[in-house]
């Protein structure tokens, strides 16, 4: 048998096509496996669940440990569209969790409906049904292997324990997509804070998010950790936190400003740490969690009167003759005035055709019974003094300091309380009244500052700093609502104190006046000397375009200060007629620990007190 | 009686037997991983598929053990009976096997089940290398040729008639052997040409050529026409001046128009590659004429059969294929991704590859074939599991040890002594190089998904024993060379 030559070189092209073959495959797998990583991320993508161990968040406890929020569990039921079975017992379904079909078909339109639910893909975990408790979801769990594709999150809400502080305290909610681009801890779905120490204090209440990663098979089963657990972390708790505030305070200060809108805020002088702090009118911050959230939101919203307005630190109101207090240190510090200087008033400040009027009292009087009795002649005679004295080269440079002077005691900038949407205030400074005079102003064209009303602008928690800083006789600490967090430091500027840089004898000048409010014939805080504690105030009574608005602000004891208020009522007129008696009842209470029957009865009278705004229709 | 084993054993190759045993024991490990469960780890009970094929490799041994001892012209002498007897297997097998998803391809005896097809193969090869070695046969006779179409296709008729079109396809493979015996080249290179016009011609039929108004796919294509008419005139008359006019003036035409379109005027180049096309095929005729030569008219033939291939094919694909067709060959050519579909296994087996990175995660520790991403892991799509527990280094070793193998069988059907065992050596080559080339392809995503195991990998008895008979009476033939 002769061997066949003919087509022997053909081995040489059936052995090429071999070789070509092999080289595209193994280009081809060079180009899979090493040239990109994207198949890593879409395997990782297939196998890897990233189980979220949410951790509890931190509660919040008042300054005697009282618990005021804390944390309860509730269910979430999620459905995998796509895992469901098609002979679904739908009934069954429906009886367990004790709902209509009508609604069940609802919710599952819903889920699917691309506007409203942007996310949805039928292989992931939807909501099915939200925030159920566990006697609602208990029959279910037992069932639960017939409703393949269903499951059961276990999530933690917010439960309060008392109708109290409600726009301090905050509330919860879902992140927005603004919170998702800020910060990356965050996904879809997650609870932020939303509102007062929940939001200022977020990073420590939320705690630190754990992961397990499981192994999904590719009929969505988990089938295990990864590596068993080697690449797992725990959820780390959130940290509590003492707030500052005192839970009965803050109660009954809520009480007597019930029907009226304003503001209270008490702080400790000592430490800074804000003792009560009332928004009038106010809200259970309970009726903003749960399934009915959006809804009591929403009205919430609605309400003219602004009762999410946390108005202690984001309202601005003229302080009215609070501020001849911070007036009058100014002028001392100048040598503008001394505490013997007299000026006689009769019925008001006439001066060059400008005209403000002043209530009964003896004349002339010294700067003690001057802010005894809240005259306005002298403190617009002395602030006229200020502004064009010769001992400053002009307007510019006299606003100047006195705008100082004014800052340093806490107002024009926002004071840096650890709550979040704090004002700042008004202080007009030289540049501002340039612009609106043309460079044409003296001490007459502005006299209206003298008496804390004009452009001056303040929060009623500046005012509070003001007495605060009286009552410490020359400083005050920045004023904040957290008093200690568990397993964490305070922030330093809470222990710092902040000198205003007026001499301590200056101070007592002005405590004796404000004592002299409660102790003198004429004073205007007499209405609220009541009780046997040694109390010093100043009213104010700031004009408005209706009904002027009520404001008090004290300390006491006068010696060694336990706690430093103001009371502001809108439109609640004297400031004698609100002001006076809540202040002397709140501080009653914080220093006595209750009120004395007879004040007890002042209380519920004055709680009963309605100031009708006339609003109501609109 | 022993003086004739110890010959087998000293002239057996032993190269082979080594790749073949290195790729059984790369192929059971992937088993082991792509049937891993979690709550089966014992690789050795006969439960778990790993313990199965752990089984049937043994029983491979035994089988090639067996085919060894016995005497090599037994498989010349009954190559017709094998042949007609598994013609008739097949042809039974239609008609009594259970529905398997749809194929009709399994026979049941008791607790197992085989499957003819996989036995086909080789009863086939044989039937082909006694035909090509009688006396009788010329392969350019016509007689002949209609012969071995017949004993080719009767096997690939009965096996589509089973519903096994995968299978069926394998025996497209023994063309390679016919060339390899003298079938004209032509006939591979019109398949080649078939097939490249028909994917760029389809793929790149609507995507424009610098956005203008030339489709690449017919520029592409009439290019390439006009190239290969110029390489067939270059090697078949030997007139070297007149392939250089067919090669240089028609593109010199079509690279000023194609300038043109692309700088001045943006205009459809396709009309002038008509154009240079219908010169070229007058040129052709005109030389058939002039010269007397009918090699001329054969090339011209090829240049208007081309043309017609490619306009035919696009409007084959688009106006007589089904929707779900166009599909099909649309994912396979990445034109459309339909990855929950027709798309989801090689998108998962990409994905299984390209997870596994230069080295691997590991033997067991992959995590897209442990957790059943990959449909079919441990049968047609095994390699996934190569690729992703031992990354590019193992796969690349696997692909070149198949090499090895096919280069190695290539020296071996080389040095036979008669057509006979040359035969059917290349038919072992050419079962093994297009079950390689379908199989790995269709797991890196570049062929189309078909349905054939990878030899020595996939798991299963019958495509085990059918390689293993395949090959070891092609290692009985060498050793008796």
């Amino acid at each position: 048998m002769s061997k066949d030559y003919t087509f022997e070189k053909r081995r040489l092209v059936i052995g090429s096509i071999a070789i070509l073959v092999v080289l595209i495959y193994i280009f081809r797998l060079l180009s899979l496996q090493v040239m990109t990583d994207d198949y890593k991320r879409y395997a990782a993508n297939n196998a890897f669940v990233n189980q979220i161990q949410y951790p509890a968040r931190g509660s919040i406890l008042d300054r005697h440990r009282q618990l005021l929020v804390y944390n309860q569990l509730a269910f979430d039921i999620t459905v995998v569209p796509h895992d469901m079975e098609d002979d679904l017992d739908t009934l069954d379904l429906c009886n367990t969790l004790g709902i209509s079909k009508e609604i069940f078909i609802q919710r599952m339109t819903d889920i699917q409906d691309l506007d409203k639910n942007p996310g949805y893909s039928k292989y992931t975990s939807q909501v099915f049904l939200t925030q159920l408790s566990d006697e609602e979801v208990s029959p279910f769990r037992e069932k639960l292997f017939k409703f393949r594709g269903f499951n059961i999150q276990q999530r933690s809400i917010r439960q309060y324990a008392y109708d109290a502080g409600g726009q301090i305290l905050g509330d919860i909610g879902e992140v927005s997509p603004a919170n998702l681009e800020d910060d990356s801890y965050y996904t879809r779905g997650d609870y932020i804070g939303k509102q007062g120490v929940e939001k200022s204090y977020e990073k420590f209440l939320r705690g630190e998010k754990g992961v397990k990663i499981l192994l999904r098979d590719a009929h969505g089963r988990i089938k295990g950790s990864y590596q068993n657990g080697k690449y797992d972390h725990r959820a780390v708790p959130g940290r509590n936190l003492v707030l500052s505030i005192d839970l009965k305070l803050q109660k009954l200060g809520e009480r007597l400003m019930k029907n009226k809108i304003g503001s209270i805020v008490a702080i400790e002088p000592s430490t800074g740490e804000i003792l009560c702090m009332i928004s009038a009118p106010s809200y259970n911050p309970q009726i903003l969690v749960g399934r009915m959230r959006g809804k009591n939101q929403h009205a919430l919203q609605k309400d003219w009167r602004k009762p999410l307005l946390n108005r202690s630190i984001m309202g601005v109101y003229p302080p009215g003759s609070t501020f001849k207090a911070a007036q009058a240190l100014a002028c001392l510090q100048e040598d503008i005035i001394t505490p013997g200087t007299s000026f006689a008033c009769h019925h008001g400040f006439f001066y060059a055709g400008r005209h403000l009027g002043c209530h009964g009292h003896s004349s002339p009087l010294s700067l003690i019974p001057a802010i005894g009795t809240s005259c306005n002649t002298y403190f617009c005679m002395s602030f006229k003094a200020f502004i064009d004295s010769r001992k400053f080269r002009s307007h510019d440079e006299s606003i100047t300091i006195w705008k100082n002077h004014m800052v340093n005691m806490g107002f024009g900038y926002k004071l840096g309380v650890d709550l979040p949407g704090e004002k700042r205030g008004m202080i007009p400074n030289a540049k501002y009244y340039d612009k609106a005079y043309r460079g044409h102003w003296n001490g007459l064209t502005i006299i209206s500052d003298a008496i804390g009303q004009g452009e001056i602008l303040a929060t009623p928690l500046q005012i509070a700093n003001l007495a605060s800083t009286i009552a410490n006789r020359g400083y005050f600490i920045t004023p904040h609502i957290v008093r200690h967090i568990q397993g964490a430091q305070l922030d330093p500027k809470y222990y710092k104190p902040r000198y205003t840089g007026i001499d301590k004898k200056y101070y007592m000048d002005i405590v004796r006046g404000m004592r002299n409010a409660f102790t003198a014939n004429q004073g205007t805080c007499k209405s609220g000397n009541f009780t046997n504690i040694e109390m010093c105030g100043k009213t104010g009574t700031a004009q408005n375009h209706g009904i002027d608005h009520s404001a008090f602000m004290g300390f006491a004891p006068m010696n060694k200060p336990q706690i430093a208020i103001l009371v502001y009522v809108e439109n609640g007129g004297w400031g004698a007629d609100f002001g006076v008696p809540i202040g002397a009842l709140m501080m009653e209470q914080f220093i006595n620990g209750k009120l004395s029957e007879s004040s007890e009865k002042r209380a519920e009278a004055m709680s009963n007190r309605v100031i009708s705004y006339g609003y109501q229709e609109r | 009686m022993d003086i004739r084993n110890v010959s087998v054993w000293s002239k057996l190759d032993w190269w082979t037997i080594a790749i073949v045993a290195t790729l059984l024991v790369m192929g059971w490990f992937s088993v082991c991983g792509a049937s891993y469960d979690f709550d089966k780890t014992n690789f050795f009970q006969f439960s778990t598929r790993a313990g199965k094929e752990f089984i049937w490799i043994l029983c491979s041994c035994a089988i090639g053990f067996i085919i060894l001892m016995l005497d090599d012209s037994l498989f010349d002498i009954f190559a017709f009976l094998i042949y007609a007897g598994m013609m008739g297997l097949l042809f039974i097998t239609i008609f009594i096997a259970p529905d398997v998803k749809g194929s009709h391809s399994w026979l049941v005896l008791g607790p197992i089940s085989i499957q003819p097809a996989e036995f086909a193969k080789f009863a086939t090869a044989l039937m082909l290398a006694k035909y090509m070695n009688s006396y009788s046969f010329n392969i350019k006779h016509n007689n002949c040729r209609i012969t071995l179409a017949a004993i080719i296709l009767t096997p690939m008729l009965l096996i589509i008639g089973e519903r096994e079109t995968g299978s069926a396809l394998v025996y497209l493979a023994f063309f390679l052997v016919l060339y390899r015996e003298g079938m004209p080249g032509a006939v591979l290179y019109g398949g080649f040409c078939a097939i490249l016009y028909f994917i760029v011609g389809i793929r790149f039929g609507s995507v424009m050529m610098n956005d203008g108004t030339t489709p690449i796919g017919e520029f592409v294509v009439l290019l390439f026409i006009i190239v290969s008419t110029a390489c067939m005139v270059y090697v078949y008359t030997k007139q070297h001046e007149k392939a250089r006019n067919i090669a240089i003036f028609p593109i010199l035409v079509i690279a000023i128009a194609y300038a043109i379109s692309s700088l001045f005027i943006s205009f459809n180049v396709v009309y002038v590659e008509w154009v240079v096309c219908i010169g070229t095929i007058g040129y052709l005729i005109f030389l058939w004429i002039y010269d007397r030569k009918i090699v001329y008219m054969w090339i011209a033939i090829f240049a208007i059969g081309s043309i017609g291939f490619l306009y035919s094919s696009n409007y084959v694909f688009n106006n007589i294929l089904e929707p779900h067709q166009q599909v099909r060959i649309k994912v396979v050519l990445g034109m459309e991704e339909d990855l929950t579909g027709a798309g989801y296994n090689v998108n998962q087996s990409k994905i299984a590859i390209g997870s596994g990175g230069i080295l691997g995660k590991g033997f067991l520790k992959g995590t897209q074939t442990k957790l059943k991403y990959v449909p079919e892991q441990d049968t047609d799509f095994i390699f996934c599991t190569v690729g992703e527990e031992q990354g590019f280094i193992g796969s690349s070793i696997v692909l070149l040890l198949f090499l090895i193998l096919i280069l190695r069988l290539i020296h071996l059907a080389e040095r036979q002594s008669t057509v006979f065992g040359r035969v059917y050596g290349y038919s072992v080559v050419s079962i093994f190089l297009f079950h390689i080339f379908i199989n790995i392809g269709m797991v890196l995503g570049v062929t189309p998904v078909i349905g054939i195991p990878l030899p020595f990998f996939s798991y299963g008895g019958s495509s085990l024993w059918g390689f293993t008979i395949l090959l070891f009476i092609f290692l009985r033939i060498d050793a008796n060379r």
